[in-house]
């Protein structure tokens, strides 16, 4: 039996399932994300001492970072706008730009690590420090499982092109919402840890 | 003060410890009314479902009226609960919970005392004549010292320092300062009706006026390990010239270290 | 081959599966905690037959040892909350039911459902594996407050954290299905509320697993890194365990775990409830032959639990050190989220009146469900109002509070769903005769079990202690009861083995039961599943002028002659 709704919308919902499911997962991330802000909140809130942040840490890293990230957010959504107009070079070509974004963005993260640790700066040195490896990790994955999902929409995924081509189109939309999402996760990573 | 009988007979069905502070009352007080509401509202649903059953059951009724019940008295049962519950809670329970919690008296007026949690044992701590703390550090921990309280210290001469022995005064406010060295416990007083979680990397106060003299037991009522189970100390409420006296033994007692 | 079924995307062959393996782990909760009752009821006696496979570690010469007993407790309420009963009423009833009745072909997703039940089974796995990971599974209760648990020796609690991954990494898969599906899928016709209540029941408890559960993923994560990396984001400065300063950077907080655990856990515990209500009145509305008194009042107050039962969580930590202001507003919130409780199940009982009531199997459990959730719901008031909290909290009376609102609660719903809807999955009736002696039984028992907590919690006796209070002063005069619940636990045991032959030996000898055994008007017994259009509203009992005494959901018109069934 064939599901509906899975590339057409439903007239009185106006979406497809593919996308409502999408939504709902990224309200669960943003409860999760939110729990850990506000534990970050707490525990700062509550701490005897808090080191000064960006002198721990390297703010203009974590700009260059921001700015990669920004932009492989734009050309997630060119790369959609050329999967709908069906422009398959330069979906290709943007994709591909996104996923070297995302691979500089977790390159200079994991030399950031290095230098932290080292400098013998590790998660149990302190409070600030142990959030921060956790939060950003916890950010890279995302960035890593978004990247394993580009990956398969420029690699195998994309026989699907020729065929199913509006279903197609739709998954590179998902990609695309979750990408930026998890740009909008780092952006308030980059504020709360670095500039705050 | 007698309990009215009403109060009386669900303070007989509830059987809880003996009452034995200046609050117990208010908490048995709510705890009596909550419980009426909730016998009451019980037995009038129970009376109602068994009426129904019998009434309607297939045998007695075999054919359906689906309009079912008419009128809106179920909305105003739902109402009464809803004003019952704001009314326990605004004129009893807050209140009560206020005194508690910031109502504190005056620690000249008071007996103050530190308890200190560990797995599995309540370190009590008295500040002895010159109503001062000593000073505690982690340095002097040992097994005969499990404040770590520091000797040397001006503050630290007269301090009495016992385990899982609480002394206390009748008729005084007495302020305990709890705190843990490990994990979570809750440092409980039954006839009191004393509760409180010792919090790892706090110092709760809690107050209360012991108003009869006795000897029962300091229970713990958070899972702390093991040993949770066996984690019983000891209090008593003495007379005034009692507690005195006793202090003043303990003191004598700990002149020629 | 039987091993196909773990790879089928079928949301029936699904909702079996999870049916199945959480009704093993129902029994395996049950199993440990009838162990524990043995020790509550005999502190330090050997326990007898199973003594000696308990293991040495655990219980040399079958004498449980303290740190076994804060395994089985903590185990116990980890499996029947997370392994039990919600995989029972969401992922089985969820997924069995929830297509077949809005009469959508399947779950939005079904390789996401598949993808969840792996998940649960993984997440259950690891918890049972952790049993024989030296020092034995995790022993800080299901509550798992830190530091005891960050501290805790036996890496059953890491794997514990990992278990609960899995678990919410299941439930999330889950409840994007089950509101997907929900929005996406009704049939024609099937507008918001043409829905059977147990759908309504069902959309509002995915919401709050979507929504809930990450606070416990973020905690558990945060758990893992102070066991595994060496942080102390639970772990204050200063502390001092078996005489050593603890060798931690500390700075951490300890109510934080406690706030993010209550976060999920108080949601949870109303995705323990909500599908059980569903349930009752999905039968309540079919054995009284009439329509559900107060459908769409019924709907609008699961969505004010739903939204309030994220605003109440801190009344499980009043005394923690909460001010006025804070206390008086979890206070608040607790008791009127006490109210769509109350108007749920006054609705349900004024759904009674004018019916014409049939006592079958799975009525008779839903009738009880009613005073046994008044019991456990009543019983929430005083927990719910901090001052009275003072002299119950983590006594036996919230072990009794709980008890009666899940165990003769929702696990009686779960019961009398698994009745009624048996001749839908498998076209035989369960036995009447031994179904009504697990009623009977299970009734009694369990009222013994959970009827003397709230006795020795108002004398002061506390939850979770090893010896069952032996050691107290004021627990002497209650200590007996000890001895009364735990042959009630026993007693409840012998009874379950009624249902569990009933449940095989009718799966073979069942009487075989018609497409709609109880003339039922939902879809789910719709005959014709290929493309279901709806006509009306989901309790169409006993209609004035209607031919039979119900017009299920898909018929069009009620024809004044002849049997109604299209
Ligand atoms: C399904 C689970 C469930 C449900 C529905 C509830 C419902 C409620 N709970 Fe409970 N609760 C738990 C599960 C549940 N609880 C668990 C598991 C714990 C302990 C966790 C732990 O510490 O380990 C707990 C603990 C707990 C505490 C903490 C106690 C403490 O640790 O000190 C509090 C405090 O406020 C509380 C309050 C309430 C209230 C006010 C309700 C209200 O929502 C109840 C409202 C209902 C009613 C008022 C009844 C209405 C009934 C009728 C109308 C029917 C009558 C019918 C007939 C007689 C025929 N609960
Ligand atoms: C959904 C939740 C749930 C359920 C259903 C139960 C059910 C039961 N619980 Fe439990 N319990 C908890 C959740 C639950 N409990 C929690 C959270 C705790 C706190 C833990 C802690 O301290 O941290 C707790 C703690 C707890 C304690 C206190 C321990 C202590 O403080 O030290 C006790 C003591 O008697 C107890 C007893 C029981 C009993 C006798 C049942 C009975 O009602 C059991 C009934 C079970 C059945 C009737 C099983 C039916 C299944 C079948 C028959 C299977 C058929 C199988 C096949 C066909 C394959 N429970
Ligand atoms: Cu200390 Cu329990
Ligand atoms: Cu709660």
């Amino acid at each position: 039996m064939d599901i509906p709704y899975t590339t057409d919308v439903r007239p009185d919902t106006g979406l497809t399932n593919p996308k409502l499911g999408m939504w709902l997962f990224l309200a669960s991330e943003v409860m999760l994300f939110g729990s850990f802000f506000s534990s970050y909140a707490l525990l700062r809130v509550g701490a005897a001492s808090w080191p000064d942040q960006s002198a721990v840490l390297s703010v203009p890293l974590a700009a260059l970072n921001t700015a990669v990230l920004l932009a492989s957010s734009v050309t997630i959504a060119l790369a959609w706008r050329a999967a709908r107009q069906g422009d398959r070079a330069a979906y290709r070509g943007l994709m591909a730009a996104t996923i070297a974004l995302g691979i500089v963005f977790l390159g200079v993260k994991g030399s950031e690590y290095a230098d932290k640790l080292s400098q013998g700066l590790a998660p149990s040195t302190d409070v600030f420090l142990g959030l921060y490896y956790t939060m950003t990790g916890l950010h890279a994955l995302h960035i890593a499982a978004g990247l394993a999902v580009n990956a398969y929409l420029i690699g195998p995924g994309a026989r699907m092109w020729q065929a199913q081509h509006a279903r197609f189109a739709n998954r590179v939309e998902l990609a695309a919402l979750y990408w930026h999402f998890v740009d909008v996760i780092w952006i308030c990573i980059f504020a709360v840890f670095y500039l705050l | 003060m007698t309990p009215d009988p009403i109060t009386k007979l669900m303070l007989d069905i509830l059987r809880m410890p003996p009452a034995a502070s200046a609050h117990a009352a208010d908490v048995d007080q709510l705890m009596v009314l909550v419980h009426w509401l909730m016998a009451i509202l019980f037995t009038g649903w129970s009376i109602f479902f068994v009426y129904v059953l019998v009434r309607f059951r297939r045998g007695a009724h075999p054919v359906a009226d689906p309009r079912g019940v008419r009128g809106r008295w179920s909305t105003f049962v739902e109402g009464g609960v809803l004003v019952a519950e704001v009314i326990l809670l605004a004129f009893f329970s807050i209140p009560a919970w206020s005194s508690r919690v910031d109502a504190f008296p005056s620690a000249q007026q008071s007996t103050v005392v530190r308890v200190v949690a560990e797995q599995f044992a309540w370190n009590v701590h008295y500040p002895g004549a010159d109503g001062a703390f000593g000073r505690t550090d982690v340095t002097f921990l040992s097994a005969t010292n499990p404040l770590g309280l520091d000797r040397s210290d001006p503050a630290a001469r007269d301090d009495v320092t016992t385990i899982n022995r609480l002394n206390l005064p009748m008729g005084r406010p007495v302020i305990v300062y709890l705190s843990t060295k490990d994990m979570v416990h809750s440092f409980t007083l039954p006839q009191m009706r004393v509760k409180q979680d010792a919090v790892p990397g706090t110092v709760q106060p809690v107050w209360f006026t012991p108003t009869r003299t006795g000897e029962w037991e300091i229970a713990c009522s958070q899972l702390c390990g093991l040993g949770h189970y066996r984690m019983r100390g000891f209090y008593s409420v003495q007379t005034r010239e009692d507690f005195a006296s006793w202090l003043a033994a303990e003191t004598a007692a700990l002149a020629p270290r | 081959m039987f091993l196909k079924h773990f790879f089928s995307t079928d949301h029936k062959v699904i909702g079996l599966l999870y049916a199945f393996t959480a009704l093993f782990f129902l029994l395996v909760g049950f199993f440990l905690i009838v162990i524990l009752r043995w020790q509550l009821a005999y502190p330090g006696q050997p326990v007898p037959v199973v003594g000696p496979l308990l293991g040495d570690a655990n219980a040399p010469g079958g004498i449980i040892l303290p740190e076994f007993y804060n395994q089985l407790g903590a185990m116990h309420g980890t499996i029947m909350v997370f392994l039990g009963v919600v995989p029972l009423a969401v992922g089985a009833f969820g997924n069995y039911l929830v297509p077949l009745q809005i009469g959508a072909p399947d779950m939005a997703f079904p390789r996401l459902n598949l993808g969840s039940y792996w998940f649960y089974l993984a997440g259950g796995v690891v918890m049972l594996s952790s049993f024989f990971v030296p020092g034995g599974a995790a022993n800080n209760g299901w509550t798992s407050y830190p530091p005891l648990s960050d501290l805790s020796p036996t890496s059953g609690q890491t794997w514990w954290l990992v278990g609960m991954l899995c678990i919410i990494l299941s439930s999330l898969l889950g409840s994007i299905n089950i509101i997907t599906t929900i929005v996406q899928l009704r049939a024609p016709g099937m507008t918001w509320f043409r829905m059977p209540f147990l759908v309504w029941a069902q959309f509002v408890t995915a919401f709050l697993l979507l929504l809930a559960f990450p606070a416990l993923q973020a905690a558990a994560i945060l758990q893992g890194m102070d066991r595994v990396a060496g942080t102390s984001f639970f772990l204050p400065s200063g502390l001092v365990v078996s005489g050593r300063p603890l060798d931690v950077s500390g700075g951490g907080n300890a109510l934080l775990w406690q706030h993010l655990f209550w976060f999920l856990a108080h949601p949870e515990v109303y995705v323990l409830i909500l599908p059980a209500m569903g349930i009752v009145a999905e039968i309540i509305a079919n054995n009284t032959r009439k329509p559900l008194w107060g459908y769409r009042l019924m709907v609008y107050s699961l969505f004010v639990l739903g939204v309030l039962s994220f605003l109440v969580w801190a009344h499980h930590m009043f005394l923690t050190g909460m001010g006025t202001a804070i206390s008086a507003f979890f206070q608040a919130t607790t008791m009127i989220i006490s109210i769509p409780s109350v108007v749920i199940l006054t609705s349900l009982i004024l759904s009674l009146w004018g019916g014409s009531i049939r006592f079958t199997t799975p009525m008779l459990f839903a009738l009880a469900f009613l005073p046994m959730f008044g019991m456990g719901g009543l019983t929430g008031l005083p927990l719910g109002l901090a001052t009275t909290d003072i002299p119950l909290h983590d006594t036996t009376y919230v072990v009794g509070h709980f008890h009666y609102v899940v165990a003769p609660g929702t696990i009686f719903a779960l019961f009398a769903g698994i009745y009624y809807w048996f001749p839908r999955i498998t076209g035989r009736m369960m036995n009447d005769t031994l179904g009504r002696m697990h009623f009977v039984g299970s009734l009694v028992s369990m009222n013994a079990i959970f009827m003397p907590m709230f006795v020795q919690g108002l004398a002061g006796v506390n939850r979770r202690l090893w010896d069952g209070g032996m050691e107290y002063a004021h627990a002497q005069g209650v200590l007996s009861l000890n001895v009364h619940m735990s042959i009630g636990a026993f007693a409840l045991a012998f009874f379950q083995i009624f249902f569990i032959v009933n449940l095989f030996a009718s799966l073979k000898q069942g009487r075989v039961a018609s497409a709609n055994p109880w003339d039922a008007t939902t879809l789910e017994w719709s005959e014709d599943t290929a493309s279901p259009r709806v006509y009306r509203d989901p309790y169409d009992y006993s209609p004035p002028g209607a031919p039979r005494d119900f017009v299920p959901q898909y018929v069009a018109r009620v024809v004044s002659s002849g049997p109604a069934e299209g």
